[in-house]
């Protein structure tokens, strides 16, 4: 056996949200080199916010995350939603070889062998003959296929998935699954979003179950327990109906002196042993 | 025919001005509408176009009909809007369309009130309605910068623009160029804006942009086919409509700007993706 590899990523008591609503709340750990890492949780979880902020799209509201050195372009994001606009004039060759912009930057010059390895891109996601039809006119399977593509082309070594398996056939889950798998031989980092808990259980070795705070964090058959599941469902439930009482509730607390209201607000205060940058709502959380 | 098409150029030095500069216009503003309408801007530039007027409306104000002052204080008024508006709509919630109504709307609030607390009757049909016509070497030599400018500025960002249209977020995924992307479109929006109204008028500036770029759409199917091709457009309607307003004798700019108009409703009625192309009974549909 290697010794334990260095970690990629370094979450330090990081909370992510939105308005000061916490939607990742105070999660601790590393993601060592090369995990295959599958993030589950039940809807409004914190899973893709939690990528976002991976990607740096979200400003953390406590905390941080810490990133090995990568090289620019080392980190492949691929959102849930494709934000790629359909109508737009341009052809599944030219969407594909974006996926070499750390190589190629805004001027360079597409190469013979780049345009061969675009179609070997293409070929490897089962796309052989798309090149110049128009990005619009692909099916959802098919332009997933092409985002995969692309994301294969920027080589790069931490790969954030945000549900890239929802809504498509079982055949371009396989095929799709296949490729991630391959990456993951090559020894990239990866952390997928996915729901199908067969899927995590057949293909990942490591989880990530996430109620906006982190329930379990380790190999998938320690984590994918009917306990650990059921207290994510509770935690996430509880927080949903709670969130706005409790919010005013923490108002009142903050106003009158209670816990933590001594000090004003947004000043860097030692809470509960653990520091906020910035001050966030603790609704339906308890230290 | 030679007396209709040619000799208005050949014989009157004011036709060849127009001429070059609706070329002019057509090279440079009209790809610049082909990515507005892309980009879904399409009244986004109607929008910039009514910002502008205030800069040069105070331009006027201050140092009466100078080429100069107009069109410093359009470039500054349109560029004050872009960027403030760009600020709004990169780092808070509000899209694109939004941040810059509330912009241009009160860039031609402001606009209004100082011309009224001047308490003068300006003579603004010039900015209102352009003088192609009427083209001095100061303002054609405006426009054709302008128009090489656009040219230069497109072309360098070209590839970060299309990105940045099609898909923002892997752009910012990948590069930093997204602002640059960004704002440097808004700028050569805003120059080509002021270009327009010495020409055709603040009011016509945002047709010759794009109507073409809409006729070009219904056609082309990948973008340098698109751009061409509106561009194509974008000078045919210059010519006719000069020709047009050379024979019947009306206004030259909202007669290009008609002349845009007839290309577009012929694309809609004959194009493939225009009105008729989809209801038509298809007699032999493919094999596969």
């Amino acid at each position: 056996m290697h010794p334990a590899p260095p970690p990629v990523v370094r979450f330090d008591n990081l909370t992510l949200g939105y308005e000061r609503h916490p939607a990742v709340h105070h999660l601790s750990g590393e993601i060592p080199a090369g995990a295959l890492v599958a993030v589950i949780g039940p809807n409004g979880a914190g899973k893709s916010t939690l990528l976002k902020g991976l990607a740096g799209e979200l400003r953390p509201l406590g905390g941080r995350i810490e990133l090995a050195e990568l090289p620019r372009g080392g980190l492949a994001y691929m959102p849930q939603r494709s934000e790629i606009d359909p109508g737009f004039p341009v052809s599944v060759f030219d969407v594909v070889a974006m996926g070499l912009w750390r190589e190629l930057g805004a001027f360079g010059g597409l190469k013979r062998a780049q345009r061969q390895r675009v179609r070997e891109a293409l070929a490897a996601v089962g796309m052989e003959g798309f090149e110049s039809r128009p990005i619009g006119s692909l099916s959802g399977g098919q332009l997933q296929r092409a985002r995969f593509a692309r994301l294969m082309l920027q080589d790069a070594p931490l790969i954030l998935l945000d549900e890239p398996f929802a809504a498509i056939d079982s055949r371009t889950v396989d095929d799709l699954i296949r490729l991630m798998l391959g990456w993951h031989a090559e020894g990239r980092t990866i952390l997928t979003v996915v729901h199908d808990f067969e899927q995590v259980r057949r293909y990942f070795p490591t989880c990530l179950l996430l109620a906006r705070e982190p329930v379990a964090f380790g190999p998938t058959p320690q984590v994918l327990t009917e306990t650990l599941l059921a207290r994510a469902r509770r935690l996430s439930e509880a927080f949903d109906d709670h969130a706005p009482e409790c919010h005013r509730e923490q108002e009142g607390i903050q106003a009158g002196g209670g816990p933590g209201g001594e000090r004003p607000r947004g000043e860097v205060v030692p809470l509960h042993g653990h520091r906020h940058g910035h001050p966030h709502d603790h609704a339906g959380h308890r230290h | 025919m030679y007396d209709l098409l040619v000799s208005p150029f050949t014989d009157f030095a004011f036709m060849r001005r127009a001429l070059a500069g609706c070329l002019a216009l057509a090279l440079g503003a009209t790809p610049v509408g082909v990515f507005l309408l892309l980009r879904r801007m399409s009244l986004m530039g109607d929008a910039m176009s009514h910002a502008i007027l205030p800069g040069a409306a105070l331009g006027y104000l201050a140092f009466g009909l100078s080429l100069g002052a107009m069109t410093v204080g359009g470039i500054v008024a349109g560029l004050v809007v872009v960027l403030a508006a760009g600020v709004v709509t990169r780092a808070s919630i509000l899209k694109e369309d939004a941040s810059l109504a509330a912009f241009y709307l009160l860039s031609l609030a402001a606009g209004v009130m100082i011309v009224s607390l001047r308490g003068r009757n300006l003579d603004l049909l010039h900015v209102l309605f352009g003088s192609v016509l009427a083209l001095d070497d100061g303002s054609l030599l405006l426009i054709g910068g302008i128009a090489t400018l656009t040219l230069f500025g497109l072309a360098l960002l070209f590839r970060p623009l299309v990105l940045e249209c099609f898909d923002p977020a892997f752009l910012r995924g990948v590069s930093r160029w997204s602002p640059v992307a960004h704002y440097g479109f808004l700028m050569l929006v805003v120059l080509n804006l002021v270009s327009g109204f010495h020409a055709l008028g603040t009011l016509m500036a945002v047709g010759i942009m794009i109507l073409p770029s809409a006729a070009a759409r219904l056609w082309a199917h990948e973008l340098p086919v698109l751009l061409g091709l509106a561009v194509v457009f974008a000078a045919g309607s210059g010519v006719a409509g000069l020709l047009l307003s050379f024979h019947v004798d009306v206004p030259a700019g909202p007669a290009i700007v008609l002349m845009c108009g007839l290309v577009y409703f012929a694309s809609l009625l004959a194009a493939p993706g225009g009105l008729l192309a989809g209801r038509l009974p298809v007699r032999h549909h493919l094999e596969s």
